[in-house]
Protein backbone atom coordinates (compact mmCIF):
# COMPACT_ATOMS: atom_id res chain seq x y z
CA UNK A 1 0.00 0.00 0.00
CA UNK A 2 1.34 3.23 -0.47
CA UNK A 3 1.35 6.60 0.73
CA UNK A 4 2.20 10.22 -0.02
CA UNK A 5 5.28 11.11 1.71
CA UNK A 6 6.16 14.92 2.44
CA UNK A 7 9.70 15.64 3.06
CA UNK A 8 12.73 18.28 1.77
CA UNK A 9 15.25 16.98 -0.23
CA UNK A 10 18.51 18.74 -0.60
CA UNK A 11 16.26 22.19 0.41
CA UNK A 12 13.55 21.26 -2.02
CA UNK A 13 10.26 19.79 -1.02
CA UNK A 14 8.83 16.85 -2.20
CA UNK A 15 6.16 14.55 -2.22
CA UNK A 16 6.03 11.71 -4.03
CA UNK A 17 4.13 7.80 -3.21
CA UNK A 18 5.87 5.50 -1.41
CA UNK A 19 5.28 1.80 -0.54
CA UNK A 20 5.76 1.19 3.13
CA UNK A 21 8.40 -1.50 2.43
CA UNK A 22 10.47 0.99 -0.02
CA UNK A 23 14.05 1.91 2.20
CA UNK A 24 15.18 5.29 2.18
CA UNK A 25 18.09 4.10 -0.41
CA UNK A 26 16.05 3.30 -2.83
CA UNK A 27 13.74 5.97 -2.59
CA UNK A 28 16.62 8.39 -2.97
CA UNK A 29 18.38 6.23 -6.12
CA UNK A 30 15.26 5.13 -7.88
CA UNK A 31 13.04 7.58 -7.45
CA UNK A 32 15.33 10.71 -7.31
CA UNK A 33 18.52 9.56 -9.06
CA UNK A 34 20.52 10.38 -6.37
CA UNK A 35 22.54 7.62 -6.84
CA UNK A 36 25.70 9.30 -4.23
CA UNK A 37 24.53 7.22 -1.44
CA UNK A 38 25.94 3.48 -1.65
CA UNK A 39 24.61 0.12 -1.07
CA UNK A 40 27.72 -1.45 0.39
CA UNK A 41 27.00 -4.30 2.74
CA UNK A 42 23.15 -3.72 2.41
CA UNK A 43 22.89 -4.19 6.11
CA UNK A 44 23.88 -1.79 8.14
CA UNK A 45 27.05 -2.70 8.61
CA UNK A 46 29.79 -0.38 6.73
CA UNK A 47 28.32 3.22 6.18
CA UNK A 48 28.40 3.86 2.58
CA UNK A 49 24.41 4.23 2.32
CA UNK A 50 24.70 7.31 5.34
CA UNK A 51 22.60 9.99 4.39
CA UNK A 52 21.71 12.95 6.70
CA UNK A 53 18.53 13.00 8.08
CA UNK A 54 17.39 16.54 10.02
CA UNK A 55 20.90 16.85 10.17
CA UNK A 56 22.12 13.59 11.42
CA UNK A 57 23.75 10.55 10.01
CA UNK A 58 21.48 7.89 9.14
CA UNK A 59 22.11 4.50 7.71
CA UNK A 60 19.42 4.54 4.36
CA UNK A 61 20.10 1.00 3.86
CA UNK A 62 18.30 0.16 6.78
CA UNK A 63 15.81 3.29 7.06
CA UNK A 64 11.75 3.28 5.92
CA UNK A 65 11.35 5.73 3.66
CA UNK A 66 8.19 6.75 4.93
CA UNK A 67 9.79 7.13 8.55
CA UNK A 68 11.12 10.22 7.33
CA UNK A 69 7.80 12.03 6.83
CA UNK A 70 8.33 15.65 7.02
CA UNK A 71 12.12 15.59 7.78
CA UNK A 72 14.98 17.30 5.96
CA UNK A 73 17.07 14.69 4.10
CA UNK A 74 20.16 15.63 2.44
CA UNK A 75 22.94 13.38 0.28
CA UNK A 76 25.86 13.94 -0.92
CA UNK A 77 24.36 15.72 -4.18
CA UNK A 78 23.13 18.68 -2.17
CA UNK A 79 26.47 19.51 -0.33
CA UNK A 80 28.21 21.45 -3.20
CA UNK A 81 26.24 25.07 -3.27
CA UNK A 82 26.51 27.06 -6.07
CA UNK A 83 28.77 25.08 -8.51
CA UNK A 84 31.35 25.20 -5.61
CA UNK A 85 32.50 22.23 -3.46
CA UNK A 86 31.63 22.31 0.39
CA UNK A 87 34.81 22.56 2.49
CA UNK A 88 34.53 18.80 3.75
CA UNK A 89 34.42 17.81 -0.16
CA UNK A 90 37.18 19.97 -1.23
CA UNK A 91 39.34 18.17 1.71
CA UNK A 92 38.37 15.33 0.84
CA UNK A 93 39.87 15.98 -2.29
CA UNK A 94 43.07 18.33 -1.63
CA UNK A 95 44.03 15.35 0.83
CA UNK A 96 43.61 12.26 -1.30
CA UNK A 97 40.80 11.67 1.43
CA UNK A 98 39.03 9.33 -1.55
CA UNK A 99 40.62 6.30 -3.11
CA UNK A 100 37.97 4.26 -5.18
CA UNK A 101 35.49 6.67 -3.35
CA UNK A 102 32.85 3.98 -2.35
CA UNK A 103 33.07 4.86 0.51
CA UNK A 104 33.27 8.88 0.73
CA UNK A 105 29.97 10.14 0.43
CA UNK A 106 28.95 8.49 3.57
CA UNK A 107 32.33 9.77 4.94
CA UNK A 108 31.70 12.65 3.99
CA UNK A 109 27.98 13.31 5.24
CA UNK A 110 29.12 11.15 8.87
CA UNK A 111 31.93 13.82 9.15
CA UNK A 112 29.62 16.75 7.92
CA UNK A 113 27.08 15.95 10.79
CA UNK A 114 30.27 16.02 12.88
CA UNK A 115 31.14 19.33 12.01
CA UNK A 116 28.06 21.08 12.48
CA UNK A 117 27.97 19.90 16.31
CA UNK A 118 32.01 20.13 16.30
CA UNK A 119 33.91 22.75 14.70
CA UNK A 120 36.76 21.36 16.21
CA UNK A 121 36.98 17.44 16.56
CA UNK A 122 40.68 16.04 17.68
CA UNK A 123 41.67 12.75 16.45
CA UNK A 124 39.62 10.72 18.85
CA UNK A 125 36.27 12.22 18.27
CA UNK A 126 36.69 12.08 14.70
CA UNK A 127 37.41 8.44 14.97
CA UNK A 128 34.40 7.90 17.02
CA UNK A 129 32.24 9.82 14.80
CA UNK A 130 33.40 8.09 11.60
CA UNK A 131 33.56 4.84 13.97
CA UNK A 132 30.73 3.56 11.66
CA UNK A 133 31.85 3.93 8.50
CA UNK A 134 33.88 1.53 6.81
CA UNK A 135 36.79 2.14 3.86
CA UNK A 136 37.84 -1.12 2.19
CA UNK A 137 40.70 0.65 0.70
CA UNK A 138 42.11 1.33 4.23
CA UNK A 139 42.72 4.99 3.67
CA UNK A 140 41.88 6.59 7.25
CA UNK A 141 44.64 8.37 7.98
CA UNK A 142 43.62 10.42 4.70
CA UNK A 143 40.32 10.63 5.93
CA UNK A 144 41.04 11.63 9.01
CA UNK A 145 43.13 14.08 8.13
CA UNK A 146 40.59 15.51 5.48
CA UNK A 147 38.48 16.34 8.11
CA UNK A 148 41.24 18.33 10.14
CA UNK A 149 41.80 20.34 7.08
CA UNK A 150 38.21 21.03 6.54
CA UNK A 151 37.74 22.12 10.45
CA UNK A 152 40.60 24.21 9.99
CA UNK A 153 39.14 25.62 6.74
CA UNK A 154 36.69 27.06 8.86
CA UNK A 155 33.53 27.16 6.78
CA UNK A 156 29.75 26.21 7.82
CA UNK A 157 29.56 22.70 6.45
CA UNK B 1 22.41 -9.81 1.05
CA UNK B 2 20.52 -7.29 -1.57
CA UNK B 3 16.81 -8.86 -0.57
CA UNK B 4 13.93 -6.88 -1.05
CA UNK B 5 11.69 -5.98 1.75
CA UNK B 6 8.73 -8.09 2.21
CA UNK B 7 5.75 -6.65 1.22
CA UNK B 8 3.53 -5.37 4.63
CA UNK B 9 1.79 -2.81 5.71
CA UNK B 10 3.64 0.22 7.73
CA UNK B 11 1.45 1.65 10.39
CA UNK B 12 2.76 5.39 12.38
CA UNK B 13 1.01 5.48 15.73
CA UNK B 14 1.56 8.93 17.59
CA UNK B 15 0.20 7.88 20.86
CA UNK B 16 0.87 4.22 22.86
CA UNK B 17 -2.88 3.04 22.72
CA UNK B 18 -3.05 3.50 18.81
CA UNK B 19 0.33 0.91 19.19
CA UNK B 20 -1.64 -1.61 21.09
CA UNK B 21 -4.63 -0.90 19.10
CA UNK B 22 -2.62 -1.41 16.40
CA UNK B 23 -0.65 -4.56 18.07
CA UNK B 24 -3.65 -6.79 17.94
CA UNK B 25 -5.77 -6.03 15.27
CA UNK B 26 -4.34 -8.20 13.12
CA UNK B 27 -2.60 -11.43 13.25
CA UNK B 28 1.39 -11.52 12.63
CA UNK B 29 2.69 -7.80 13.25
CA UNK B 30 5.58 -6.94 14.65
CA UNK B 31 6.78 -3.97 16.64
CA UNK B 32 9.40 -1.53 15.06
CA UNK B 33 11.53 1.13 16.89
CA UNK B 34 14.74 2.26 15.40
CA UNK B 35 14.84 -0.88 12.99
CA UNK B 36 18.46 -1.42 13.23
CA UNK B 37 18.37 -4.86 13.41
CA UNK B 38 14.69 -5.90 12.56
CA UNK B 39 14.68 -4.73 9.45
CA UNK B 40 18.27 -6.16 8.26
CA UNK B 41 16.31 -9.48 9.70
CA UNK B 42 13.25 -8.54 8.00
CA UNK B 43 15.86 -8.38 4.71
CA UNK B 44 17.74 -11.52 5.09
CA UNK B 45 13.93 -13.58 5.22
CA UNK B 46 14.13 -14.28 9.13
CA UNK B 47 10.80 -11.96 10.11
CA UNK B 48 8.35 -12.05 7.57
CA UNK B 49 5.18 -10.03 9.08
CA UNK B 50 2.29 -8.61 7.44
CA UNK B 51 1.48 -5.67 9.91
CA UNK B 52 4.68 -3.64 11.22
CA UNK B 53 3.57 -1.34 13.89
CA UNK B 54 7.18 1.51 13.55
CA UNK B 55 6.77 3.03 17.07
CA UNK B 56 9.32 6.27 16.21
CA UNK B 57 6.51 8.77 16.09
CA UNK B 58 5.69 7.84 19.53
CA UNK B 59 7.25 11.16 21.63
CA UNK B 60 5.53 9.84 25.05
CA UNK B 61 8.30 6.77 25.05
CA UNK B 62 11.26 9.49 24.00
CA UNK B 63 11.55 11.03 27.75
CA UNK B 64 14.36 10.40 30.78
CA UNK B 65 13.60 11.40 34.11
CA UNK B 66 15.97 12.18 36.99
CA UNK B 67 14.65 12.83 40.75
CA UNK B 68 15.07 11.15 44.13
CA UNK B 69 12.83 8.40 43.45
CA UNK B 70 15.81 7.21 40.65
CA UNK B 71 15.84 7.25 37.23
CA UNK B 72 12.95 6.28 34.41
CA UNK B 73 14.07 6.34 30.56
CA UNK B 74 11.02 5.57 28.06
CA UNK B 75 11.75 2.18 25.52
CA UNK B 76 11.93 4.64 22.95
CA UNK B 77 15.10 7.06 23.92
CA UNK B 78 17.44 6.55 21.27
CA UNK B 79 21.00 4.86 22.41
CA UNK B 80 22.57 8.12 21.85
CA UNK B 81 20.44 10.67 23.64
CA UNK B 82 20.97 7.89 26.49
CA UNK B 83 24.62 8.18 25.98
CA UNK B 84 24.56 11.90 26.16
CA UNK B 85 22.55 12.30 29.39
CA UNK B 86 24.94 14.22 31.60
CA UNK B 87 22.83 12.64 34.79
CA UNK B 88 23.36 9.13 33.62
CA UNK B 89 26.76 9.64 33.18
CA UNK B 90 27.14 10.91 36.43
CA UNK B 91 25.57 8.49 38.41
CA UNK B 92 24.97 5.20 36.14
CA UNK B 93 28.41 5.10 34.16
CA UNK B 94 27.80 1.54 33.08
CA UNK B 95 24.42 2.18 31.42
CA UNK B 96 26.48 5.36 28.85
CA UNK B 97 29.09 3.16 28.37
CA UNK B 98 27.27 0.23 27.62
CA UNK B 99 24.82 2.66 25.09
CA UNK B 100 27.90 3.79 23.67
CA UNK B 101 29.62 0.45 23.01
CA UNK B 102 26.25 -0.61 20.87
CA UNK B 103 26.83 -0.82 16.93
CA UNK B 104 28.12 1.96 15.61
CA UNK B 105 27.18 5.87 15.99
CA UNK B 106 24.89 6.09 12.67
CA UNK B 107 22.99 3.19 14.02
CA UNK B 108 22.89 4.80 17.48
CA UNK B 109 20.79 7.59 16.10
CA UNK B 110 18.09 5.89 15.43
CA UNK B 111 18.51 2.69 17.85
CA UNK B 112 16.74 2.41 21.29
CA UNK B 113 16.39 1.22 24.86
CA UNK B 114 13.78 -0.91 23.85
CA UNK B 115 14.90 -2.27 20.75
CA UNK B 116 17.87 -3.01 22.29
CA UNK B 117 16.68 -4.89 25.11
CA UNK B 118 14.45 -6.95 23.55
CA UNK B 119 16.88 -7.36 20.05
CA UNK B 120 16.96 -10.99 18.76
CA UNK B 121 19.27 -13.40 19.66
CA UNK B 122 22.47 -14.20 17.44
CA UNK B 123 24.04 -17.10 16.04
CA UNK B 124 26.21 -17.71 13.15
CA UNK B 125 23.47 -20.63 11.99
CA UNK B 126 20.55 -17.80 12.15
CA UNK B 127 22.10 -14.51 10.76
CA UNK B 128 23.02 -15.32 7.42
CA UNK B 129 20.85 -14.91 3.75
CA UNK B 130 17.91 -17.44 2.98
CA UNK B 131 19.85 -19.51 0.61
CA UNK B 132 22.43 -19.94 2.72
CA UNK B 133 20.20 -21.25 5.53
CA UNK B 134 18.78 -22.74 3.17
CA UNK B 135 21.16 -24.96 2.07
CA UNK B 136 21.88 -25.70 5.53
CA UNK B 137 18.56 -26.98 6.50
CA UNK B 138 17.53 -23.90 8.26
CA UNK B 139 17.75 -24.58 12.46
CA UNK B 140 15.93 -24.59 15.41
CA UNK B 141 15.09 -21.31 15.53
CA UNK B 142 13.65 -20.62 12.10
CA UNK B 143 11.72 -23.72 9.79
CA UNK B 144 14.16 -26.27 11.05
CA UNK B 145 14.47 -28.96 13.32
CA UNK B 146 18.00 -29.01 14.68
CA UNK B 147 20.15 -26.87 15.88
CA UNK B 148 23.30 -26.81 14.61
CA UNK B 149 25.23 -25.44 17.71
CA UNK B 150 24.43 -28.21 20.02
CA UNK B 151 22.59 -30.48 17.47
CA UNK B 152 22.07 -33.32 20.74
CA UNK B 153 20.38 -30.40 22.75
CA UNK B 154 16.54 -29.71 22.35
CA UNK B 155 16.78 -26.05 22.63
CA UNK B 156 18.46 -22.94 20.64
CA UNK B 157 21.53 -21.59 21.94
CA UNK B 158 21.38 -18.61 19.70
CA UNK B 159 23.11 -15.80 21.97
CA UNK B 160 21.18 -12.57 23.55
CA UNK B 161 23.42 -9.67 22.20
CA UNK B 162 22.18 -6.72 23.55
CA UNK B 163 24.46 -3.89 25.51
CA UNK B 164 22.01 -2.35 28.08
CA UNK B 165 20.28 -5.41 29.61
CA UNK B 166 23.19 -6.64 31.61
CA UNK B 167 24.29 -2.71 32.80
CA UNK B 168 20.26 -2.05 33.67
CA UNK B 169 19.79 -5.45 35.43
CA UNK B 170 23.19 -4.61 38.12
CA UNK B 171 20.84 -1.88 39.39
CA UNK B 172 18.09 -4.06 39.78
CA UNK B 173 16.02 -2.12 37.19
CA UNK B 174 12.37 -2.63 36.78
CA UNK B 175 10.35 -2.95 33.11
CA UNK B 176 7.53 -1.22 32.61
CA UNK B 177 5.34 -3.46 30.18
CA UNK B 178 2.01 -1.49 28.54
CA UNK B 179 -0.52 -4.60 27.46
CA UNK B 180 -4.42 -4.51 27.12
CA UNK B 181 -5.18 -4.78 30.57
CA UNK B 182 -2.86 -1.95 31.66
CA UNK B 183 1.50 -1.51 32.51
CA UNK B 184 2.64 -3.79 34.73
CA UNK B 185 6.24 -4.42 35.98
CA UNK B 186 8.41 -7.06 36.86
CA UNK B 187 12.05 -7.09 37.14
CA UNK B 188 13.98 -6.56 33.85
CA UNK B 189 15.93 -9.63 34.66
CA UNK B 190 12.42 -11.58 34.49
CA UNK B 191 12.15 -10.09 30.88
CA UNK B 192 14.60 -12.87 29.73
CA UNK B 193 14.58 -16.50 29.80
CA UNK B 194 17.14 -19.24 28.23
CA UNK B 195 15.76 -20.33 24.95
CA UNK B 196 17.61 -18.75 21.95
CA UNK B 197 14.33 -19.01 20.00
CA UNK B 198 11.93 -17.87 22.18
CA UNK B 199 13.43 -15.50 25.00
CA UNK B 200 11.27 -12.83 25.47
CA UNK B 201 8.90 -13.27 28.38
CA UNK B 202 6.49 -10.41 26.82
CA UNK B 203 2.89 -11.93 25.65
CA UNK B 204 2.56 -10.94 21.40
CA UNK B 205 0.67 -8.01 22.76
CA UNK B 206 2.73 -6.11 25.14
CA UNK B 207 5.17 -3.45 24.29
CA UNK B 208 8.10 -2.40 26.85
CA UNK B 209 8.03 1.23 27.81
CA UNK B 210 10.00 2.15 30.23
CA UNK B 211 13.10 1.13 32.39
CA UNK B 212 12.84 2.39 35.94
CA UNK B 213 16.34 2.23 38.34
CA UNK B 214 16.01 3.12 41.95
CA UNK B 215 18.77 5.84 43.06
CA UNK B 216 22.04 4.65 44.53
CA UNK B 217 25.55 5.09 45.13
CA UNK B 218 27.08 2.59 43.58
CA UNK B 219 29.94 2.79 40.90
CA UNK B 220 30.05 0.93 38.11
CA UNK B 221 31.34 0.14 34.30
CA UNK B 222 30.27 -1.94 31.09
CA UNK B 223 32.67 -2.94 28.84
CA UNK B 224 32.38 -5.84 26.13
CA UNK B 225 34.97 -8.29 23.77
CA UNK B 226 34.71 -7.73 20.49
CA UNK B 227 36.53 -7.74 17.36
CA UNK B 228 36.29 -4.26 15.84
CA UNK B 229 36.33 -1.50 18.35
CA UNK B 230 32.83 -0.63 16.55
CA UNK B 231 29.16 -1.91 14.99
CA UNK B 232 30.39 -5.17 16.35
CA UNK B 233 27.62 -7.59 19.02
CA UNK B 234 29.38 -8.31 21.93
CA UNK B 235 31.43 -11.69 21.89
CA UNK B 236 30.76 -11.57 25.72
CA UNK B 237 29.72 -8.03 27.67
CA UNK B 238 30.12 -7.55 31.54
CA UNK B 239 28.95 -4.76 34.05
CA UNK B 240 29.39 -4.15 37.30
CA UNK B 241 28.41 -2.24 39.84
CA UNK B 242 29.93 -1.70 43.27
CA UNK B 243 28.43 -0.52 46.47
CA UNK B 244 30.51 0.47 49.65
CA UNK B 245 28.55 -0.05 52.93
CA UNK B 246 28.90 2.33 56.05
CA UNK B 247 31.42 -0.65 57.70
CA UNK B 248 33.77 -0.36 54.46
CA UNK B 249 32.61 -3.28 52.79
CA UNK B 250 31.91 -3.97 48.75
CA UNK B 251 28.92 -5.51 47.73
CA UNK B 252 29.62 -6.23 43.54
CA UNK B 253 26.63 -6.97 41.34
CA UNK B 254 27.82 -8.84 37.99
CA UNK B 255 26.10 -9.33 34.68
CA UNK B 256 26.87 -10.84 31.68
CA UNK B 257 25.70 -10.56 27.95
CA UNK B 258 26.61 -12.41 24.55
CA UNK B 259 27.72 -15.76 26.51
CA UNK B 260 23.81 -17.12 26.89
CA UNK B 261 20.23 -17.27 25.44
CA UNK B 262 19.23 -14.44 28.05
CA UNK B 263 21.35 -11.63 29.85
CA UNK B 264 22.93 -13.97 32.89
CA UNK B 265 22.90 -11.68 36.45
CA UNK B 266 25.96 -14.11 38.26
CA UNK B 267 25.77 -14.53 41.75
CA UNK B 268 28.79 -12.65 43.63
CA UNK B 269 30.78 -13.96 46.85
CA UNK B 270 29.92 -12.56 50.10
CA UNK B 271 31.13 -8.96 50.08
CA UNK B 272 34.76 -7.97 49.87
CA UNK B 273 35.27 -6.62 53.65
CA UNK B 274 38.12 -3.33 54.43
CA UNK B 275 40.52 -6.03 55.24
CA UNK B 276 39.79 -8.62 53.45
CA UNK B 277 42.72 -9.98 50.52
CA UNK B 278 41.59 -8.22 46.95
CA UNK B 279 43.48 -10.76 45.35
CA UNK B 280 41.93 -14.17 46.40
CA UNK B 281 38.08 -12.32 45.97
CA UNK B 282 39.01 -11.12 42.62
CA UNK B 283 40.47 -14.64 41.89
CA UNK B 284 37.39 -16.09 43.05
CA UNK B 285 35.13 -13.91 41.28
CA UNK B 286 36.73 -14.92 38.39
CA UNK B 287 35.64 -18.17 38.39
CA UNK B 288 32.46 -17.74 39.03
CA UNK B 289 31.81 -15.68 36.24
CA UNK B 290 33.85 -18.84 34.38
CA UNK B 291 31.83 -21.05 35.98
CA UNK B 292 28.71 -19.24 35.58
CA UNK B 293 28.58 -18.40 31.69
CA UNK B 294 27.87 -21.00 28.74
CA UNK B 295 29.17 -19.32 25.83
CA UNK B 296 28.29 -21.73 22.33
CA UNK B 297 29.58 -22.02 19.28
CA UNK B 298 26.82 -18.92 17.97
CA UNK B 299 29.87 -17.21 16.71
CA UNK B 300 33.20 -17.80 14.65
CA UNK B 301 35.10 -17.09 17.78
CA UNK B 302 36.00 -19.79 20.07
CA UNK B 303 33.32 -20.61 22.90
CA UNK B 304 36.57 -21.38 25.50
CA UNK B 305 37.77 -18.10 24.30
CA UNK B 306 35.01 -15.98 25.11
CA UNK B 307 34.53 -18.17 28.62
CA UNK B 308 38.07 -16.69 29.77
CA UNK B 309 37.32 -13.47 28.49
CA UNK B 310 34.59 -12.93 30.28
CA UNK B 311 35.70 -14.06 33.53
CA UNK B 312 38.86 -11.95 32.74
CA UNK B 313 36.75 -8.87 31.63
CA UNK B 314 35.03 -9.34 35.18
CA UNK B 315 37.73 -9.41 37.31
CA UNK B 316 39.20 -6.47 35.60
CA UNK B 317 36.33 -4.30 35.53
CA UNK B 318 35.22 -5.06 39.35
CA UNK B 319 38.91 -4.69 40.41
CA UNK B 320 39.35 -1.03 39.01
CA UNK B 321 36.25 -0.26 40.64
CA UNK B 322 37.76 -0.33 44.35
Amino acid sequence: MKRIVALTLNGRATEDAIAGNTLLIDYLRDTHGLTGAKKGCDGGECGACTVLVDGRPRLSCITLAASCEGTKVETIEGQAKAGRLSALQRAFHENLGTQCGFCTPGMILSATSLLRTNPDPDTDEIKTALGGNLCRCTGYVKIIQSVKAAAKAGENP
Amino acid sequence: MSEALPDFKLIRPTSLDEALNALTAQPNTRLCAGGTDLIVNMRRGLETPDVLVDLGAISDLKTITMDDKGLRIGAGVTLRDLAGHAGIAGAFSAITQAANAIAGPNHREVATLGGNLCLDTRCQYYNQSHWWRKSNDFCLKYRGDICHVAPNGNRCRAAFSGDLAPALIVFGAKVEIAGPDGVRSCDLADLYREDGADHLTLTKDEIVIAVQIPPTDAASAYDKIRVRGAVDFPLAGVAVACRTDASGARHFALAVTGTNSMPLRVDMPDPLGKDDDPDSYFKALEKLVQKAVSPQRTSTIAPHYRRLSASALSARLARALI
